[in-house]
Order: C-alpha cells, then sequence, then structure tokens
C-alpha cells in the first residue's frame, strides 16, 4: 500500500484491519488506516464508502466488529466517546451535536465542567476559556449567547471550540465541517487548521469538496464500498486522480440493455421549474425542470443537500410551499396533499426504510397491504381473503423471502424490507413510482435483486425515478440521469453519455471553494 | 449452539411468550379465586353485578382511551366529560331548554337528550383532535387544558351544584333515564352497553381498514403518512370517538345515581389509562386490542371492590393500585423485548 515513506514516528494512530457490520451490510470491510502526525489527513469517497464509520469507531462512537487500533504501540480500544477523548481524540460530527436550548460556554463545557469546590459551577473559569478559545478563533462571540439563536457557521465554530478546549488535544476528526460555512468562516478554519496541525495535532478531515482538500489537505485516503483502495500525498496527486479512485474501474452491476427509442415515447410527468424556498433564504430547489416518459428509468443524482429527497417531497405534496408546475398525462396537477398524489397514482419507496418505510408493530403482510386497504373491502370490513390472495401475489412477484407472512417485519433482513416497502407501493398500481436510495442500507445480493425489479416493472410499462447517491447504482439502471448540485439542475445524461465521471463531475458543479 | 438446543430454547421462549400474552387474564383469575376464598360475600351474586357496573364505566373509557393510546397521544379530559355529559343531561330533564327570545322552555325526550350528551362529547373530542392536529400541539397538554375546560363548564352549568332526582316528569315527556342504570335480565344495562361498545369497536380495529390505519399511525406515523393514511383526519375520528365514550359513561353514572354531579368523573382518565394499560396496550402506541382493555377494566374493578369487600383501607387501595400498574408495565417491556429477541432469531435462520 505503500509508495510514501511512513515510519512509526509519523503515525499516532493506526487503525488495523477493522471491519463494521450492521446487520445485512458491511460498512467497513478489513480496512487500515494511518493518522499521520501533525498533518491533515484527509479521507474521500462516495456516500456509504465507509468514512464515517471508520471515524466513528476511531472516536469511539462505535465499535468495530473486528481489528485493532494502535496509539504509539499500545493498542487501545475505546468503549464510548468519553474513553477515546481520554487519549485526546476528538470529533466533529456532520450533523452539529449542540445543545440549541444551552449557551455558548455551556456547550464548550458540556460534560467537563470546572467547579469551584466539588459542586459549584464555576462559571467566570468557563467565560473565561470559553472568551479565550473563541478569539483564537477569530469568531468573539458572546459567550451567553443561547446556541439556537446563532448561524450555523457560527454553531460549527463553537464545535470546533468545543474540541480545541481539551489540552491534551492529539486528534482532531472532522466530518465535512465546511458544508455549512461561509467562504470566509472556511478561511479562518483553514487557517485554524494550518496552526493547529503546526502544534503537533493530527488532522482527519473528511470532505466532498474537492478543491478544498486540494488546497488543504496533506495527505489523501481513498475508500470505496467499506474498502481501502488508495492513498497518497495530496502533493503528488490531481483531481482527476481523486475522481478516477473514487469512481474505480472494479465490479459494476451488469447495465440492462433497453432498445427503446425514448423520443417517441409519451411524457408521462412533466415537472416544470420546480422550487422550493429554504427557511432563512436561498432554494432547496431552483427551478428545476424534467420529464419522464412511460417506462422510462430516471435517475436522479447529486451529493447530499443538493435536492434530491425534496424532488420527491414535493412531487408526492409534502411541500405544499413548493412553487412550479407538475403535469401528469397532459394533466395540470394541483399537488396539496399525500393521500391525493397516491391516488392520482403516486407511489413512493422512502429514502430511511426505518423511520419512513414501514410501521415496524405490525406484521409483514400488512406492511404490504398498508397503502391499498381500501381496495380490499367487502362492504365496511376488510375481505381477507381478498387482501391475503394480493399480499401473496406480490410477495410472489417480487421474491421476498418470507415463512409467514404473519411474522413481524423485523424478523425479515434489510433487503427484503425493503421488498416490503416496494411491494407496498406496488400494490397501489401506481403509474409513477419514486423510489429514494433503493438500495441503500441493503447487500450486494439484495442490490441486484431490487434492481432486476425496478428493471422489470420498467419492463411491464411503470414509469420511476430513482434518486441515489451511488454513482454505481444509477449508471446500471438508469435510462436517463438528471443530476443536482445545489438545488440546481447541473446536467442530464442519455444513453451512453451515462459515465461515472461525468455524473460526479456535474454533481460537484457549484461546489468549488468559491 | 446445536439444533436441538436451539429449538429447545425456542419452544421455551414460545411458552414464555404465550405465558406473558395471556398474563392479564391469569392475574384476573387469580384475584377472582383470593378474594372468593377471603371474602365470603365476594363471590355472591349482589358483589359480582356491583362489580360489573363499575367495570362498564372503566371499561367504556377504556375503549375510548385504546383507540387514542394506540395512535400514540392520550385523552386525560375524558373524567371531565362524563362530568359535564351528565351535567348537561340533567339539566335537561330537570330544566329543559330555555329560549329567551321565544320565553318557552322545551323538554327533550329522554332519547333525544343522550343523543344531545354524545354529541357535546363529540364536540369536545372534534376539538382536542382539531388542536393536536391543526397546531401540532401534545396530545398530554391539548387534552390536559380540556380536563379543566370541561370540568369548568360543568361546574359552570350547574353552578357547581348536583341535579338531584333526575328521573323526570310523565308530563313532560322526559321520564326513563333510570334504564341505564338498571339491571335487563339481571344483568346490568352498562354493562350490556360495555359489551356491544367493545364489540363495535374491536371489530373495527382488526377488521376496518380504519383499524389498521390507526394502528399504523401509533407504529410509525411518518412511514402511515407517506402510504397514504389520512393520519390527522383518523386522529380526529380517534378523540371524537373517546369523547363519544366518555358522554356514555357521563350517561350511564348519572342514570346510575339518578342525580347528576358536575365533579363526577373526577380521576377517572386515570383508571381509563390503567384499564389499557394492563391490557397490553402500548402507550407509545401501535399495539393494543380491545379485548385486552376489557380484562385490564376487570382487574382494576376487581381490585377496586375486592379490597373494599376486604375492608383494605382506601390508603392501602391505592398504594396496591399503583404497584399492580407498574408491574404490568414492567412486564409489558419484557414481553417487548423478548419478541425482539425473537424476531432476530427468525431472521438468524
Amino acid at each position: 500500500m505503500d509508495n510514501n515513506v511512513k515510519t512509526k514516528n509519523d503515525v499516532c494512530l493506526h487503525a488495523e484491519k477493522v471491519s463494521k457490520i450492521y446487520p445485512g451490510t458491511k460498512a467497513l470491510d478489513d480496512v487500515s488506516f494511518d493518522v499521520l502526525t501533525g498533518k491533515v489527513n484527509v479521507l474521500i469517497g462516495e456516500n456509504g464508502a465507509g468514512k464515517s464509520t471508520l471515524m466513528k469507531i476511531i472516536a469511539g462512537i462505535e465499535q468495530p466488529s473486528s481489528g485493532k487500533i494502535f496509539m504509539g504501540d499500545e493498542e487501545v480500544t475505546f468503549k464510548d466517546p468519553k474513553d477515546a477523548r481520554k487519549y485526546g481524540i476528538g470529533i466533529i460530527h456532520q450533523e452539529l451535536s449542540l445543545f440549541p436550548n444551552l449557551n455558548v460556554f455551556q456547550n464548550i463545557f458540556m460534560a467537563k465542567e470546572k467547579t469551584k469546590g466539588k459542586f459549584s459551577l464555576d462559571n467566570q473559569a468557563h467565560m473565561e476559556a470559553a472568551n479565550r478559545i473563541l478569539e483564537k478563533l477569530e469568531h468573539p462571540i458572546d459567550v451567553n449567547t443561547l446556541i439556537g439563536d446563532l448561524r450555523v457557521g457560527q454553531q460549527q465554530m463553537i464545535e470546533i471550540a468545543r474540541n480545541l478546549i481539551q489540552d491534551d488535544l492529539k486528534i482532531l476528526i472532522m466530518d465535512e465541517p465546511t458544508s455549512s460555512l461561509s467562504q470566509q468562516e472556511v478561511d479562518v478554519l483553514f487557517k485554524l487548521m494550518r496552526e493547529l496541525t503546526a502544534e503537533g495535532i493530527s488532522i482527519v478531515y473528511i470532505s466532498h469538496r474537492l478543491e478544498e482538500i486540494m488546497r488543504i489537505g496533506d495527505h489523501v485516503t481513498i475508500f470505496r464500498d467499506g474498502k481501502f483502495v488508495a492513498d497518497d500525498d495530496v502533493k503528488n496527486i490531481d483531481i482527476p486522480w481523486i475522481v478516477h479512485q473514487m469512481v474505480g474501474e472494479g465490479k459494476s452491476y451488469p447495465k440492462k440493455e433497453r432498445n427503446i427509442d425514448w423520443k417517441k415515447r409519451d411524457s408521462v410527468l412533466q415537472v416544470k421549474e420546480l422550487t422550493l424556498p429554504k427557511s432563512g433564504g436561498g432554494y432547496l430547489l431552483d427551478k428545476v425542470s424534467f420529464d419522464l416518459k412511460k417506462g422510462e428509468i430516471l435517475g436522479i443524482y447529486g451529493l447530499m443537500g443538493a435536492g434530491r429527497t425534496e424532488v420527491f417531497e414535493c412531487i408526492m405534496g409534502l411541500r405544499p410551499e413548493h412553487t412550479g408546475t407538475v403535469i401528469l398525462e397532459d394533466k395540470v396537477l394541483n399537488v396539496k396533499n399525500i393521500s391525493e398524489q397516491i391516488e392520482r397514482g403516486f407511489a413512493i419507496v422512502p429514502e430511511d426504510r426505518q423511520r419512513e418505510g414501514m410501521v415496524q408493530t405490525m406484521d409483514i403482510g400488512k406492511n404490504i397491504s398498508l397503502s391499498s386497504l381500501k381496495n380490499y373491502l367487502k362492504g365496511i370490513f376488510l375481505d381477507n381473503k381478498k387482501e391475503n390472495e394480493n399480499v401473496d401475489e406480490q410477495i410472489k412477484d417480487i421474491h421476498i423471502k418470507v415463512a409467514d407472512k404473519r411474522l413481524p417485519i423485523l424478523s425479515l433482513s434489510g433487503g427484503n424490507q425493503q421488498k416490503v416497502v416496494i411491494g407496498k407501493g406496488m400494490l397501489t398500481n401506481p403509474k409513477i413510482l419514486l423510489m429514494d436510495e433503493p438500495s441503500r442500507g441493503i447487500d450486494i445480493g439484495a442490490k441486484t435483486e431490487v434492481f432486476d425489479i425496478i428493471h422489470q416493472y420498467a419492463e411491464r410499462g411503470l414509469s420511476i425515478i430513482v434518486v441515489s447517491s451511488e454513482l454505481k447504482e444509477i449508471v446500471a439502471i438508469a435510462d436517463r440521469v438528471v443530476v443536482l448540485s445545489n438545488g440546481k439542475k447541473t446536467g442530464e445524461f442519455m444513453g451512453d453519455e451515462i459515465k461515472e465521471d461525468s455524473l460526479v463531475l456535474a454533481s460537484y458543479h457549484g461546489h468549488h471553494a468559491h | 449452539m446445536s439444533q436441538s438446543q436451539t429449538e429447545k430454547k425456542r419452544s421455551k421462549n414460545a411458552l414464555i411468550m404465550t405465558l406473558l400474552k395471556g398474563r392479564t387474564l391469569i392475574v384476573l383469575v387469580i384475584l377472582i379465586i383470593y378474594f372468593g376464598l377471603a371474602s365470603p360475600t365476594f363471590l355472591t351474586a349482589g358483589s359480582l353485578l356491583l362489580i360489573a357496573k363499575h367495570v362498564a364505566l372503566y371499561g367504556i373509557l377504556g375503549i375510548g382511551m385504546t383507540y387514542v393510546i394506540i395512535t400514540g397521544g392520550i385523552d386525560l379530559s375524558v373524567g371531565s366529560i362524563v362530568g359535564l355529559s351528565g351535567i348537561v343531561a340533567g339539566g335537561l330533564i330537570n330544566e329543559g331548554l330555555t329560549l329567551n327570545m321565544f320565553g318557552v322552555t322545551i323538554y327533550f325526550s329522554i332519547p333525544t337528550i343522550v343523543l344531545i350528551a354524545m354529541l357535546c362529547g363529540a364536540l369536545i373530542g372534534f376539538i382536542n383532535g382539531w388542536i393536536i392536529t391543526k397546531f401540532n400541539v401534545a396530545p398530554f397538554i391539548a387534552t390536559l387544558g380540556m380536563m379543566y375546560m370541561a370540568r369548568g363548564f360543568a361546574m359552570l352549568r350547574s353552578k357547581g351544584a348536583t341535579f338531584s332526582s333526575i328521573t323526570g316528569k310523565p308530563g313532560l315527556g322526559n321520564t326513563g333515564i333510570e334504564f341505564f342504570g338498571r339491571n335487563v335480565g339481571g344483568i346490568p344495562v352498562g354493562a350490556i352497553i360495555l359489551l356491544i361498545i367493545a364489540l363495535i369497536a374491536g371489530i373495527i380495529l382488526k377488521k376496518t381498514p380504519f383499524g389498521w390505519h390507526i394502528l399504523a399511525i401509533g407504529g410509525n406515523q411518518k412511514a402511515a403518512k407517506l402510504s397514504g393514511v389520512k393520519v390527522d383526519k383518523a386522529k380526529l375520528l380517534v378523540y371524537m370517538f373517546s369523547g363519544v365514550c366518555a358522554a356514555i359513561v357521563g350517561i350511564i353514572t348519572a342514570s346510575q345515581l339518578v342525580a347528576a354531579h358536575p365533579a363526577s368523573g373526577e380521576t377517572w382518565e386515570m383508571n381509563a389509562i390503567a384499564a389499557t394499560v394492563l391490557g397490553g396496550t402500548s402507550m407509545s402506541g401501535g399495539v393494543g386490542t380491545i379485548g385486552g382493555t376489557i380484562i385490564g377494566a376487570f382487574v382494576i374493578g376487581v381490585i377496586n371492590d375486592g379490597l373494599v369487600m376486604l375492608g383494605v383501607s382506601e390508603f392501602w387501595q391505592m398504594v396496591i393500585k399503583g404497584v399492580v400498574i407498574i408491574l404490568a408495565v414492567i412486564i409489558d417491556q419484557f414481553q417487548r423485548n423478548l419478541q425482539a429477541k425473537i424476531a432476530l432469531q427468525a431472521r438468524e435462520s
């Protein structure tokens, strides 16, 4: 793995063959990783590549299924973040983990309180230390301000300050710290990072902004599908190399060839200038237009926060504040609420299966029939026979491996749970199926099956939109791909134009370090 | 683990599961046997009738409460609705409805009065549901506020006094409210009403889309919404149903006493919640049965009346009731954990 010289002295933390297995999926697969002392160690990879998982393990938030972590010659195990903090490891999360109901110094010293005597809080010391650290960060903020009243960028600074308060900080992990910062704040942050590394603190830096990485990074490590792919010093590499390594050439899912002249097909759905304002200014979606042909699989690709899921939310009526036109089969729709949209022939397979897709308290069969119960009525009562027939047929159609449909839904594997959610949508006989990250959190085998299902339904004439942040997935299944970046449509690709590199480039459009 | 060991463990788990599921019924049987042995008067027709009368009240309230708790909510206003609907009915019987502008007083027949009282309950339930769904107020708070308001209105209506001897007058055509407190064929009318409501509510819960929709809302509201369930409408109906149940209890109570007291039904919401929880309905929503709640109501009723017959002090009664409720929930939690374990076992194989 090594063509650049690393001696033991350069490495302040070494992860040896770490794996993390979640039910149904392997998030990290035998990964070894070095944190170089006093460097900005950049970690990069697609969503789901395992970056955040590894960082959580190093910070003690998650425990590895197998593998070891060394600091110096000592093997260390972290039961919880407090353990990791004892060894000087701090983490700044992708999602802020502050207490909006408490003020700045309370947040900074949470669980690290200083006391006069044993019990009495020494707020004077808290305030002084907080002021000192904020000055160092060039962000003088009144330390009595409530966190909830601060801008997101300022909150990010508090999150950083919280880690710096630690005297013996050795490693600082930053998971996409710049995603909500202004350019000025990014400059301050980078300056600070330089100061920290000059003091000998090692930084692990996760980011999607490639230009930023070239600017601030010292050493880059690339992950893909939970595996280590490559690493090198920043001075030896360029952006195309990174993209190439992220995307890889290895296995991809078999592409289903479809010889259809899409120009001759009618549009089922037209979306024109879909716009969704963001609370606090700006747009989550900015005049996004696209159409969907009958039997087509349209992919929507973009990074996190690009507006992918919001497109679905608008179409399903979950965002009544949106503007723009939605036309279903030449009829302009007034999109108001979701049950109406389902009656009109839309069905959605949500992004988060556990939180939005299934009802954990219900059995498998009821989870499948939930959306279409009205179709199985005899008088005012449910006709069990009719319901069971439809459910059984769907289970067969979609190959759900189930011993008994009266078992709880949680007894199924992730892949089969996902098929249940898809089956539920299909039982409403939709014209248009919206799938948000349909293969998230399921293993490779199940993924392929889900792709086959999508393909089959499209062949039968169902029009499908698939939102995905997984390149290989979208390349394998989509007939056409729309790329979103920062709420804008930045590319549309058809047939042979659908290449991983071009999708990635379009998705970073507007993500440059201004 | 070897094949046979796994099998053994599984069948042991299944046995524990069956016992856990039937636990409230087992407790009920044990209680009845215990009180039967301890108190010679307990298993007599007279005392059993008395218990049935009390159980009918908690049971009907509990049925409405079960629906509400299944959606993941709570209804603290039912006790006050009992008082208010009784006062509304009692007032209409004794004083009629005076229309000042026409200078007349109208007296309604008993069926009409019962209907008005039920509408009253439905309206309060509607307001509960409306506040909860429209303004996103936590059900606990919304119904807590309504608990005070409804009680206040009841007091205001009768100026804190009791409408006594609400028998009506034959000349006014409003006699007969006592019917709901009587026995028919040896069975209290209240118990018969409980049975009818329980049957209807049980069938709706298990045999209609609406029932499954409210189970889905409590299990995972977001998923239910994305599946096309009309969440707000369902919740509105559920709180209205709970209000109607409470109004019916108000009528029965007034009828049993042949008087309407504005403070009647105070803290009964707690008995309703206790019956529901004892019956295996999960406070976090999504799980619950009407049958369970009825058994739960019987447990509460038997404990109450049984302890009275044994001469246990009222203060100890409270302590014992509290212990029983907390134990029930602890066992419930245990059952849930075991259920999750069994589900995972099924997944591994």
